[in-house]
Order: C-alpha cells, then structure tokens, then sequence
C-alpha cells in the first residue's frame, strides 16, 4: 500500500493524518508497527541496491557502445557485443505484445462486461485463468516446443519464442485488464446505458478509456517479466551463440536473458564481465518498461 | 477506498517500480551512455581495432560465395570450441549463419535425431537409444573426435595433505550412498576435517562421464554435494571452501590455476596429474575424454554445411587453442582428416 500513500500525499492531505488522532501514533505498538513496515522495505531496497552495485562494478569497464554496435565473440569477449541479443529481446518484446495485448484485453473485456458470472463455463474458464498465471514459466516452455514449434511447425524462429512468451503473460494481463475493468464504477455505465448507447459504444467510449491506465500497467508489468524470462526459451532451444540480427520471422535469434547465463558460465573472466555489462542492459531495459508504466498511469489517472 | 479503487491491484507491482526507479536515479546516472567517454573506451579498443576482427588470414576466395543457415546444438562443453569455430568460419564467410546452442549433448541430440539441428555438438559418444531414435527417423549422421578434455578433480589449495587420489578413493568419496563426511573417511593417513564436495548436475555431460568411470555407471553418484549447471559456481564454491572437493572440465581449471589446487589420479598405473600433454597420450586415463561434433549426412550434401565442417576439421588446432581445450594427438589429427576426406570423396 506505501505507493499509493505516497501517491495521494501529493495531491491530498495523508488519509491518516485526516481520518486519526496524532495521540494514538505515538503509542510504542504504532511506532512498532512503523519501524517494521520501514524495515520489511529495507529489506527489499538493500538486496536490490546490492545487486545493482555488484553489476555495475563488474560490468562498468564493458559499458560501452560496443556493446550495442558489435555481435556476439568467442574469441574476444574484451571487446564483443550483444546486438543480436539486444534486437532478439526488443523484437520479442514487440511481438508478444502484438499477439497477447489485444488477445488479452478483449478476453478482459468479455469476462467483465459480457460473460455471466453465474454461469458454470464462465466460473471455470475464470479459474483456469487465475491457475495458468501461477504456472512455472518452464512449463509454457514445453508447450511452446512441443505444440508451436514442432506441433504447428512453426519452427525455432521468433514467431514461436513470441508466442510462447504471450502464453505465458496472457493470463496475468487478462487478471489485471480484468482489475481495471472492474474498478470503472457501474454508475458510468449505467449512465452512458441510460443515454442510448449500446454495450459495445459503453465499453469502447466509457469503460476502456476509463481502465487505460490499469490496463496499461498491469500489460507492462506482464511484459517487464517476460522479458527478463530466460527458462522458456531455455527449452525452445534458442541459441546461445548467435552473431548475427533476425531478419525474419522464422529466423534463429536469441535473448539476453539467454546470453546472460550463457557468458556467465564461460570460465574466462572476460566473459563474465561482459555478462554483468548485459544484466546492466537488461535492467535498464527493465526500469525503462517501468517508468513507461508509471508515466502512462499518472497521465490518464481518472478520478470520480 | 473509493479514491483509489484503480490502483489497488497494482499498488505492489508499483511500489517494486517505483523504488527501482528511485535506486536508478541515484545509482550513477546513466551508466549506459556513459561508458562512451574516451578514458572507458580506450582500453578495450587497444586489444582489437574494429571489434570482432583476428589476425586470421586474408579470406582465400571459395568457388561461389555461400551463404545458408547451420543450425548446431548441443553440449555446453563443446559450445565454446564449435562458437569459436563458427566465428573463424563467418570472416571467410560472411552470410552463413551459424547460430550455436547449449542444450546439453541429451538434449542437443534430442533436437538432432528428429532433423531439427544440422550438427550436434557432444562430449560423449551417442548413445544406443539416441542412435535408435536417429535410425527411425532417418536421420545419418558421422562422428568427428574434434578435441581431448580431462576432467580435473580440484581441491582448495589449503588442502595440503593430498596431492594424488586413486580411483578407488574418488569412487569411495562419490559413489552413491557414500558416507565420507571428512577427509579422514577416505584415508585414515589423511585429517579429521569435514569434507564438503561440489560437482556438476545431473544434466551435464560431465557427470554422465565422471560417475561412469568413476563409479561404474552413468548417473550413479551420491548426491548430497552442491551441485551447479555453472561450472564457475563449483570453482567459486571450492577455491572459497577450505575443505573442499570438486570436479569438471580442465579448462575451467586452466583459468583458475591460482585459486584451485588439480589432484593426479591413479587409475591403477601410478599418479597422473592433469595437463595437456598426458591427456593427449591417453596417460590421464581413465577421466580423459574426447569430445565430438556430429554432422547429419543429409545436410553435409548442402555446400555450405560441408565448407564449414572442412573449415572446422582444417583449423581444429587454432579452433581448440582459442577456446582453451586441449588439442588432438597427431595420430588423432590425423585420424580426423582420413575420416573427412573418406566422407567427401565417397
């Protein structure tokens, strides 16, 4: 809950300030409660700021624009680069959220808007929604190896890699589209409703502008995990070594999660320095998705 | 609550974003573009001028320029000579593309055996099942001996009381169901301090390799050591671990010579320590291994498949000193060229 109490005091005065007397914040089991509260989030911030400073020390002499410009190397990780891996992770991203956005959020908009909740086939599909979005990534892996690439045929590509990815964060962008959704208050529908216009209009011209910025949240978020995902791909086989961009649909890529563990394991140290050097990437990719979400959510904040 | 409502599913999510933001703000600016300036760059420019560049000889021209895809799998052992391989290959040969995994020599095999990969990589022959599922689904394929490895048994440096192991005391220490708890267990000569062992998961080649000359069968180990698929992460574990005992492949500790102390094994015939040369002879017997490239007889028809793989077996020497393994023997070497120049005429 601390961000959005931090969130309100920008605007409005602290709920708490309002609604309690400054009496009962100064008894020891209130002050308690708050040292506990500010720890478990010491807690958080220290392991993160221990990992930042430990790549960024490892990785600060290979932070270089080589990085972005050269390919992979197995000959010289002192000066090699991930462009491929970079392209491979951008272009996934890209396309999974091309298949899982629109899949996800009109599977949302069914659920809240249209499905009857009373109803038995809408009570299971709900719960298997809510059970896919706690499978382990490793599983989707399998499907999308076993049924997309050899199944459909869809090959190694990065059709297939995209695919299984939107497998794997469909279900929580369908959860969060879902949260969004319903958070739009019944009186904006009633009241659009009252006024002529049909479901469709009501949903296109009210609800989903209304639930942009919980949508858009939450489908970042999904796709920040994805991208970071290394498991699935594991499975699929992506290539570790690949020196060279994806041209196509079909081509053989690979990821940075994937070039990550891979030069993390090689026994020369310059490997690993360069792997820092790409963790480093992929979180800056990671906060840059982040910021994105934080920002769309301020700019179409709705208030009632 | 009504203010908020919007906000409630994410507000977790959110503050995870917003204090990663926080942190990035105050953790050094921009630590990507700034790794532009001069003093960052000049160093790493010094080894090579224009990036991915060798001294490797000018490319000789081939008859046509190829170009095509190559897809290779399999061992992580052998990653990092047929990577370097595929390197060498794409200066002559800029449009074929070779991209390489690391699915293990199952799993790459796996891949092989149903047409999916060009050329497996291996650090064990197939197996009879493998090669069962190869036969059905019509997929022939040739073995290529690219390269010797021993696997080293390592112990911390501090471990000063030993400096060869036989066999039978490595099999007594791994076998399954071992009971050694301190060095002691082993030989009685030796102190009474707890043993703590490290080694490869079950998904390594290298285990296969090492239970089944060590213990007799493959898969057989005990298994209440620390395991890792990094083989980093065993060096880590042993050169920090007073006590400590682990194996995997030489090169790892080729690299960390000062960190890591090799013990020589006797496998019957006297101690042999691990090191290029008595792999080669065969001497480092019995933890030597040869590790192998398996091209698919179909796609060595395709012209590019059939350069790269010539490319590979001609510069093996300069391939397999790039990426730190130990060369073949003469006669190996020479083995290796008969097989390819059987396979090309016939």
């Amino acid at each position: 809950m601390s961000a959005s109490t931090t969130e309100v005091a920008t605007s409005a005065a602290r709920p708490f300030d309002v609604a309690t007397g400054r009496a009962h914040d100064r008894s020891p089991k209130e002050r308690a409660f708050r040292v506990m509260l500010l720890a478990c989030l010491a807690v958080g911030i220290f392991f993160l700021g221990v990992l930042l400073t430990r790549v960024l020390v490892d990785g600060w002499s290979r932070l270089d624009s080589q990085l972005f410009t050269e390919q992979a190397s197995a000959i010289l990780p002192e000066t090699a680069g991930a462009q491929a891996a970079i392209l491979g992770s951008i272009y996934l991203m890209g396309l999974t959220a091309m298949f899982c956005l629109p899949t996800g959020v009109l599977a949302a908009i069914y659920l809240e808007e249209y499905a009857d909740p009373t109803k038995r086939v809408n009570r299971l599909i709900e719960l298997n929604i809510q059970n896919l979005a706690a499978v382990p990534s490793v599983v989707y892996g399998i499907l999308g190896l076993g049924i997309l690439a050899r199944g459909f045929g869809f090959g190694f590509g990065l059709i297939t890699g995209a695919l299984t990815l939107s497998l794997l964060v469909l279900p929580v962008i369908i959860i969060a589209s879902r949260e969004a959704i319903r958070a739009v208050p019944d009186s904006i529908r009633q009241g659009s409703l009252a006024l002529g216009a049909t479901r469709w209009q009501t949903v296109q011209r009210q609800v989903l502008p209304a639930a942009v910025p919980g949508i858009a949240t939450g489908s970042i978020l999904a796709l920040s995990r994805a991208i970071g995902e290394a498991a699935p791909l594991v499975i699929l086989g992506v290539a570790a070594f690949v020196p060279f961009n994806p041209e196509s649909l079909t081509d053989p890529f690979t990821a940075l999660p994937i070039v990550i563990y891979r030069s993390a394991s090689e026994p020369s140290a310059d490997f690993r320095i360069l792997s820092s050097a790409i963790i480093v990437v992929l979180l800056a990719v990671l906060l840059l998705m982040n910021t994105a979400a934080i920002l769309i959510r301020n700019r179409f904040q709705k208030r009632w | 609550m009504n203010l908020s409502t919007t906000r409630r599913g994410f507000a977790p999510a959110v503050a995870v974003a917003s204090i990663a933001l926080v942190l990035a703000a105050c953790g050094s600016g921009d630590p990507v573009t700034s790794g532009n300036d001069p003093i960052e760059t000049s160093e790493p420019t010094e080894t090579s001028a224009n990036g991915g560049g060798t001294t490797t000889p000018p490319p000789e021209d081939g008859p046509a320029e190829l170009s095509g895809t190559i897809k290779v799998d399999g061992s992580s052992t052998v990653f990092p000579l047929t990577s370097v391989a595929a390197e060498l290959f794409r200066q002559e040969h800029p449009d074929v593309r070779i991209p390489v995994g690391e699915s293990g020599t199952g799993g790459g095999f796996e891949k092989f055996c149903v047409g999916e990969t060009a050329i497996s990589d291996a650090s064990r022959p197939i197996d009879p099942e493998e090669a069962k599922i190869c036969k059905k689904n019509d997929v022939t394929y040739d073995e290529f001996s690219i390269a010797n490895d021993g696997i080293t048994v390592v112990v911390n440096p501090a471990v000063d009381f030993v400096s060869c192991i036989t066999t039978d005391e490595l099999q007594k220490i791994w076998d399954k169901g071992s009971e050694v708890d301190s060095w002691n267990d082993v030989n009685p000569d030796w102190p009474d301090e707890e043993i703590s062992l490290y080694g490869p998961g079950t998904d390594s080649g290298t285990f296969d390799f090492f239970t089944e000359a060590i213990n007799g069968e493959e898969g057989i180990s005990r298994t209440d050591y620390q395991s890792s698929e990094n083989d980093n992460v065993i060096v880590q574990g042993v050169s920090g671990d007073e006590n400590a005992m682990g194996y995997f492949g030489y090169s790892y500790y080729a690299e960390n010579q000062d960190s890591l102390k090799a013990l020589e094994v006797d496998g019957g015939e006297g101690c042999v320590a691990p090191a290029p040369e008595t792999v080669q002879g065969g001497e480092y017997s019995p933890l030597g291994r040869q590790l192998f490239i398996y091209p698919s007889q179909a796609e060595l028809q395709k012209p590019e498949v059939q350069a790269f793989v010539e490319f590979y077996i001609q510069n093996i020497d300069s391939v397999v000193e790039k990426a730190g393994f130990i060369p073949l023997n003469e006669q190996q070497k020479q083995e290796l060229e008969q097989k390819f120049q059987q396979l090309t005429s016939g």
